[in-house]
């Protein structure tokens, strides 16, 4: 009985196999056995987003989704939205716009708003402010997050615009 | 936190399920979503020694709208529900509702169904298919059977499934007229301190029907036949509303908690009724 189970999944690009116990919760899986440990354990209780990543193509709390429920599907975390060397638009403007202080909650953030202006390109104040909902930080007053998280939507819209 | 340890099966089809329900009983749950089951599974709360994914059984997906009749299956997602152009039409109190539950994390996870089934009274889809007078479809091993929303509910986490059906789908007639659902929480994520379900048709300026549905005000969803009948025929001005909500708050029982005391409740009900009765007559 509660054998290891044989998970298979995509993180980033790269396929990962390894033993887990079905109960065990995706972003443990991730942090400790994976090595990937830009998704953060901020509250536990599927409140706070820091542990927010994107499962098929859904942002998700990985806190409160078994590795069991991952099995065969595809990751995305902060690791693989941008390099230190070459920082994905939104964390170029995070940086330029003060969107984070201690930057607990960052990785959480920034794999969020990705997703977010993937599904609406152009957002408005408030739907910044409302599809960030999920994500508390306890640093910035929100107010440097969600600047940061338009002047990026506006960056890569212009980009679009230069690129047709 | 760590749950206890579970076996966990993915079964392809509901008959799997059923099969797996019949041969560990008790023992044994299914869970959709995951976002109220793994929070108790976590809390130890509750103790799953078999864990019955539902995420691939495709026969539980989809939203069929065919002519006024809209059938919603269980694993679709609140993410869905709001991005669903046909329904947004056919029944937009589905979409103003979902858009009040909890965050956006939670909603491309949480599912119509779990949200039905799980039978806490902070859940805000059964108020909602009390309003619509849905009819809730579950399978067990001697076949389908349907029950009103109305019926469904027997008290805090008690419904009238039983251990070994699963739900398949809710069903109601397209709504007509105005609608609203209001809802007061203390922040975003947070559960409805109280929620109200109202939906409301015209005939020559005065009200034809009514249906109204409240939410955490008591151990189960509340579906109000008073306060409608209150509104009936009248022409929705500031007494019908006062004695519908009245006829409410005869209805309902809340309990204090962290978001309150009663009168406190009671009192933030009367509010919240008010607002979406007016909405709904105004869109009417
Ligand atoms: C931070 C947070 C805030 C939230 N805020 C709200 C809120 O404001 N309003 C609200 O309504 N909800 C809220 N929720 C709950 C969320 O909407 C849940 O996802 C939902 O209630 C349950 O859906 P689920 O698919 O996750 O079900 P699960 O957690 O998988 O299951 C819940 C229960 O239903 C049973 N079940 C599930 N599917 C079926 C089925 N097809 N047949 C039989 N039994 C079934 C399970 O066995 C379990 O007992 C919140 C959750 C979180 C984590
Ligand atoms: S750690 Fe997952 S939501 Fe806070
Ligand atoms: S920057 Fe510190 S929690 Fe957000």
């Amino acid at each position: 009985m509660f054998d290891k189970m044989h998970i298979k999944m995509n993180v980033n690009g790269e396929d990962h196999e390894f033993l887990a116990e079905p109960r065990d919760l995706l972003i443990y899986a991730l942090r400790e056995k994976l090595n990937i440990t830009g998704p953060h354990v901020g509250c536990d209780t599927s409140h706070c987003g820091a542990c927010t990543v994107t499962v098929d193509g859904k942002s998700v709390k990985s806190c409160t989704m078994f590795v069991a429920q991952a099995n065969g599907a595809e990751i995305t975390t902060v690791e693989g939205i941008g390099q230190p060397d070459a920082l994905h638009v939104l964390q170029e403007s995070f940086r330029e716009h003060h969107g984070l202080q201690c930057g607990f909650c960052t990785p959480g953030m920034i794999t969020r708003a990705t997703k977010l202006l993937e599904e609406n390109a152009n957002p408005t104040e408030e739907e910044v402010r409302f599809g960030m909902a999920g994500n508390i930080c306890r640093c910035t007053g929100y107010q440097n997050i969600v600047k940061s998280i338009l002047a990026a939507a506006s960056e890569l819209n212009s980009a679009k615009e230069a690129a047709q | 936190m760590i749950p206890a340890a579970f076996d966990y099966y993915r079964p392809k089809d509901v008959e799997g399920v059923i099969a797996l329900l019949q041969e560990h009983g008790d023992d044994a749950r299914v869970m959709a979503g995951g976002h109220s089951l793994i929070p108790m599974m976590k809390l130890r709360m509750a103790e799953v020694p078999h864990l019955i994914d539902l995420q691939d059984i495709a026969a539980l997906k989809g939203i069929t709208i065919d002519g006024d009749t809209i059938t919603i299956g269980a694993m679709v997602t609140q993410h869905e529900l709001i991005n669903h152009d046909g329904l947004s039409a056919a029944a937009p109190i589905l979409s103003e509702a979902a858009l009040q539950i909890a965050d956006p994390q939670v909603r491309y996870m949480g599912t119509v169904g779990g949200n039905i089934a799980n039978g806490d009274p902070g859940n805000d889809m059964p108020g909602l298919m009390q309003c619509l007078d849905a009819q809730i479809e579950l399978l067990g091993p001697e076949g389908t059977r349907k029950v009103a929303a109305r019926e469904y509910y027997e008290a805090a986490y008690m419904t009238d499934r039983e251990d070994d059906e699963v739900l398949i789908s809710v069903r109601f007639a397209a709504p007509t007229g105005g609608y609203s659902y209001e809802k007061q929480k203390r922040k975003i994520g947070d559960y409805a301190t109280a929620a109200a379900a109202v939906q409301i048709t015209k005939a020559e300026g005065r009200v034809a029907t009514a249906s109204i549905a409240m939410t955490n005000l008591s151990d189960v969803p509340v579906w109000s036949e008073d306060a409608g009948d209150a509104l009936v025929g009248t022409t929705c001005d500031a007494e019908a509303m006062k004695a519908a909500v009245a006829a409410m708050l005869g209805d309902i029982d809340p309990t204090e908690d962290n978001r309150g005391p009663v009168a406190f409740k009671r009192h933030v009900a009367g509010i919240i009724l008010t607002r979406a009765i007016t909405r709904a007559w105004d869109r009417a």
